[in-house]
């Protein structure tokens, strides 16, 4: 039992880190970018694991840096050869996979990451961690990583949602747009290497389209989206986790599949109160 | 004093010109149409003023000062489809931008700049729908969101890209009607228009514009039947021109 609420804990935690700028970059129809982002980190992962070893600082602050390098490139790409930008974002984010992918499988004796752990993450071994005060140290980490993007996204509420609504608008209102792009690119880049470790790269996509989705159809208001998106992060932790009890399957994809699902019937469920 | 002074301004999208060695100079308290064919650059000369595109030459003074100097007494209203409006915010939420540009880095929307908000959403009409989301209005309610937004802004100088697109005849009379309040109380506001029938009676100032410039000043000196053939005819010129030119077999037609 105490099992299942640490990875409850760990996967609400993780889904609604990725679920609060996934509303941002929904509302921006930059739900791929976050996708490009998630798997371009990976060498960034890479090269901290093999130079400072499994310190998940110095893994936070390279994969960072990763992710914002990859968006400026592939913003940079999309301005200079005219290229659609999901192009860009094809070419750069698969490069930057592989090349994350070659130095696993290349240094995969030496360091205690391989391919399998890169796409499914290890959220079940999270009850068998070191303890701090009682909690396992990754979910400490979780844990910082969501306050600081509640903190950072409440203080900076009015710069995201200007930006976002209506970017030429803000711009002559004195906002410096590209900044406030970033630093959402950044918040997003933080999100996906932190949920990275529990559910993997592929997943963590679910995470930061998913929620935001649901609470779209739902919501009539920014604030109203964001909250209902880290609701419905939580709720498909747990639901996600017991449908992995029940069929004995992988707990990361069971709670994607909750997802998928949830989004069907909330869809369903809008459609129907429109026509009635 | 001058509204807008503009002075050998040309701007190019992709090495093509756009508009080309245009000199303008506006005084205050008018307001000014801003006329052209599709493509004669109209957006694009208010884009160019607001700096939100790059100008290849020129010099650009709003109210005798550079755009950096004066950025808070400028208001832009976008056109309609340059958001989307099933963004999850209220009319409120969308009027009260409008202050955003007057607040510190980490300063909320303080009460007096929700009674600004609430007052400009009265002046357009709209204070029974401040709470709906803007997903649920019509075109024409969309506009006022944006003209309410502009107002919020306190600005003195407007710059409005197609305000009358796709609204009815109704809510094009009460925004006309609010624009010449706002004009009577000292503003400026260019409006990007493109009804040749209600100009006359809408503006008191023209700007006929096609790539290059027609002709700016007071509407009963500018808008002239010699003006506006010049404006809109030349593609017709153009193309009857290369007609002339089939028919004296200079050009040879394709097939044969």
């Amino acid at each position: 039992m105490v099992n299942a609420f640490w990875i409850i804990i760990a996967g609400s935690l993780v889904a609604a880190s990725c679920a609060l700028p996934g509303c941002f970059l929904l509302l921006r129809r930059q739900s791929l970018v976050g996708d490009a982002i998630s798997h371009a980190i990976l060498p960034g992962i890479a090269i901290a694991y093999l130079f400072f070893g499994r310190n998940p600082w110095v893994i936070w602050i390279s994969a960072t840096c990763f992710g914002l390098f990859s968006t400026i490139l592939m913003d940079w790409i999309h301005y200079k050869t005219k290229l659609q930008a999901d192009t860009a974002i094809g070419v750069v984010f698969t490069f930057f996979f592989a090349i994350g992918i070659i130095l696993v499988s290349f240094f995969a004796g030496n360091v205690d990451i391989d391919q399998e752990c890169v796409l499914y993450g290890e959220i079940a071994y999270i009850p068998l961690e070191n303890k701090w005060l009682g909690v396992p140290v990754s979910i400490w980490r979780q844990l910082i990583l969501l306050v600081f993007i509640i903190a950072a996204i409440s203080i900076f509420y009015k710069q995201f949602l200007i930006t976002t609504f209506d970017e030429e608008f803000a711009k002559l209102s004195g906002f410096q747009t590209t900044v406030w792009h970033y630093a959402l690119m950044g918040i997003v880049s933080l999100a996906t290497v932190v949920s990275f470790e529990a559910v993997g790269a592929i997943l963590v996509i679910s995470f930061l389209v998913v929620p935001a989705a649901i609470a779209f159809l739902l919501a009539h208001r920014l604030i109203s989206m964001l909250i209902i998106s880290v609701i419905v992060s939580i709720i498909i932790s747990f639901a996600g986790y017991w449908l992995a009890i029940a069929f004995n399957a992988s707990i990361a994809g069971a709670m994607a599949v909750v997802s998928g699902i949830s989004f069907i019937v909330i869809w369903m469920y809008e459609k129907i109160k429109k026509i009635n | 004093m001058n509204s807008l002074f503009v002075q050998d301004l040309s701007v190019s999208y992709q090495r093509k010109p756009v508009l080309w060695n245009i000199n303008l100079k506006v005084p205050t308290g008018k307001l000014v149409g801003i006329l052209g064919p599709n493509g004669a650059g109209k957006s694009t000369l208010i884009k160019a003023i607001m700096g939100l595109i790059p100008i290849q030459s020129g010099q650009i003074l709003i109210l005798e000062k550079p755009l950096s100097q004066v950025r808070q007494q400028i208001s832009y209203v976008p056109q309609r489809e340059s958001v989307d409006w099933d963004f999850p915010a209220s009319v409120f939420d969308v009027v009260l931008m409008g202050r955003y540009g007057k607040l510190g880095l980490l300063q909320r929307p303080r009460t007096s700049d929700k009674e600004i908000a609430l007052d400009a959403i009265r002046l357009v009409g709209l204070e029974n729908y401040k709470d709906r989301q803007i997903s649920q209005l019509s075109g024409g309610q969309q506009q006022r969101v944006f003209l309410a937004r502009a107002l919020a802004q306190k600005a003195d100088i407007y710059f409005m890209d197609e305000p009358f697109a796709g609204v009815d005849i109704a809510t094009e009379q009460a925004i006309i009607a609010i624009l010449r309040r706002m004009r009577d109380d000292g503003k400026t506001i260019f409006v990007v228009h493109h009804d040749l029938q209600t100009a006359p009676n809408y503006f008191d100032w023209l700007i006929l514009l096609n790539m290059h410039l027609v002709a700016s000043g007071a509407t009963h000196s500018t808008f002239t039947s010699k003006n506006l053939e010049e404006t809109y005819g030349s593609k017709l010129t153009i193309l009857s021109k290369i007609g002339e030119l089939r028919d004296k077999s200079e050009f040879p037609a394709r097939e044969s």
